[in-house]
């Protein structure tokens, strides 16, 4: 059955990990957790890329392409020719 | 040039409780239904709560009622401050989204309420869900505050507050019944006029009654039973779990149609029956697919994939749907 998130953007650099915690701190589905004075991610399909870990890791270890998960956001742009889906919510 | 003004002028805190007041539970009813959604606003700027001194912590939250209110009520017994960002009445999720919730926002509201005039510890408790938002080291690096990410429910605070560290449990958005329910009036509301106005040009052109009443059927499926049923429904896409519940909300009608109009020719009631079961799901998946924003865990990839996989089929099979049933109307 097909499954539309089963891919996603979220990309971890876990050599340029410091341990901070941050990543476990902001994300909303527990996708990292802290293992051993480094982060780790367990959850990879979890993730919602809201962005929260890229934005608050220091020495830049986590990319994500964020944005809105809103279809009528998305649909919304695309009529109206904007550059990028914001939510009106 | 609020901030300018007011660099000469003693920092200002009004003051607030944690009580709610009657005008506060309506306000949220009708911020709930959807009613002037953009204009459940707080003043932004600096609040106190209980008797705060120079030792108390600092909590930031939204301009929305609903957000201010969850906060302050959830503070009894606490003596805080609470910086009130300017999120144009947006909730911190969304607002932390657009970053209205933000760093440069922070930053600029830091500097215009003068909070290091007013607090000595130098820590910032944001919620959660302003995360996407913030980058903490930069509101580090720009005003000296630290920032600290508390639970994302207000309603842990008290518990957060006795160390400081948020468990899995606090750091982690679920959406239960309970709120999947709190967002069917926005939709329902929003959806109520279009809704009706095709219901009475079916009642009134295109077969009466019937097909005027499928039309209802479809609204409350994908406006009410959706959300409800969510977690239930087969697949894991919201657009194929939408077509599964448009079938069985398809299917009554179908199966009417041969009851009700025995006397009409075959292809007159297959080609009735097949409209139901063409356009119903597709106005179903359609919605379901649009309720992705309301949700707190599709990601923008995932939605994208899923709008290309089946909006094609939604549109196709709606149109033939509705183009079926303008034929009939007119063949009989």
């Amino acid at each position: 059955m097909y499954n539309a998130y089963s891919v996603n953007t979220l990309v971890y650099d876990a050599e340029q990990c410091n341990g901070c915690g941050m990543c476990v701190a902001v994300c909303p589905q527990a996708v990292f957790e802290m293992d051993d004075r480094k982060a780790r991610l367990i959850r990879q399909l979890a993730c919602m890329e809201c962005g929260a870990c890229q934005l608050n890791c220091v020495t830049g270890a986590i990319k994500v392409d964020s944005g809105v998960g809103c279809a009528y956001a998305m649909i919304r742009a695309a009529l109206l020719g904007l550059p990028e889906a914001e939510c009106e919510c | 040039m609020i901030g300018l003004d007011s660099i000469t002028t003693q920092p200002k805190v009004s003051m607030t409780t944690h009580l709610l007041t009657r005008a506060n539970h309506w306000d949220h009813f009708w911020a709930r239904m959807g009613y002037k959604r953009s204009q459940h606003c707080v003043e932004p700027g600096l609040y106190g709560i209980g008797n705060p001194t120079s030792e108390s912590p600092v909590f930031v939250t939204a301009n929305y009622t609903l957000s201010f209110d969850a906060l302050r009520s959830n503070l009894a017994g606490i003596d805080a401050y609470i910086l009130v960002l300017d999120t144009n009445g947006v909730n911190v999720w969304c607002a932390a989204g657009k970053k209205t919730f933000g760093t440069d926002e922070i930053v600029f509201r830091v500097t215009a309420t003068q909070l290091k005039k007013v607090v000595d510890r130098h820590v910032l408790i944001l919620p959660q869900l302003g995360a996407p938002g913030v980058s903490a080291h930069e509101v580090k690096k720009r005003t000296g505050f630290k920032v600290e990410y508390g639970p994302v429910r207000a309603a842990d605070l008290p518990e957060y507050l006795k160390t400081h560290q948020a468990t899995t449990a606090m750091r982690q958005v679920n959406f239960p019944l309970r709120d999947r329910i709190l967002l069917i009036p926005v939709d329902f509301v929003r959806l109520f006029p279009l809704f009706l106005l095709a219901a009475l040009i079916f009642y009134f052109f295109f077969g009466g009654l019937v097909p005027a009443l499928a039309v209802l059927a479809a609204l409350v499926s994908a406006g009410v039973l959706f959300p409800i049923l969510l977690p239930w429904l087969p697949s894991h896409n919201f657009s194929s779990k939408g077509f599964f519940l448009g079938f069985l909300t398809a299917l009554p009608f179908t199966v009417s149609v041969f009851i009700q109009h025995d006397d009409w020719i075959w292809y007159h009631q297959v080609g009735q029956a097949l409209s139901f079961l063409l356009a119903m799901p597709a106005v179903v998946a359609y919605i379901a697919l649009n309720f992705t924003g309301a949700t707190t865990f599709t990601s923008k990839t995932g939605v994208r994939r899923e709008m290309y996989a089946y909006l094609p089929a939604m549109a196709w099979t709606f149109g033939a749907g509705i183009v079926l049933t303008i034929l009939l109307a007119f063949v009989r």
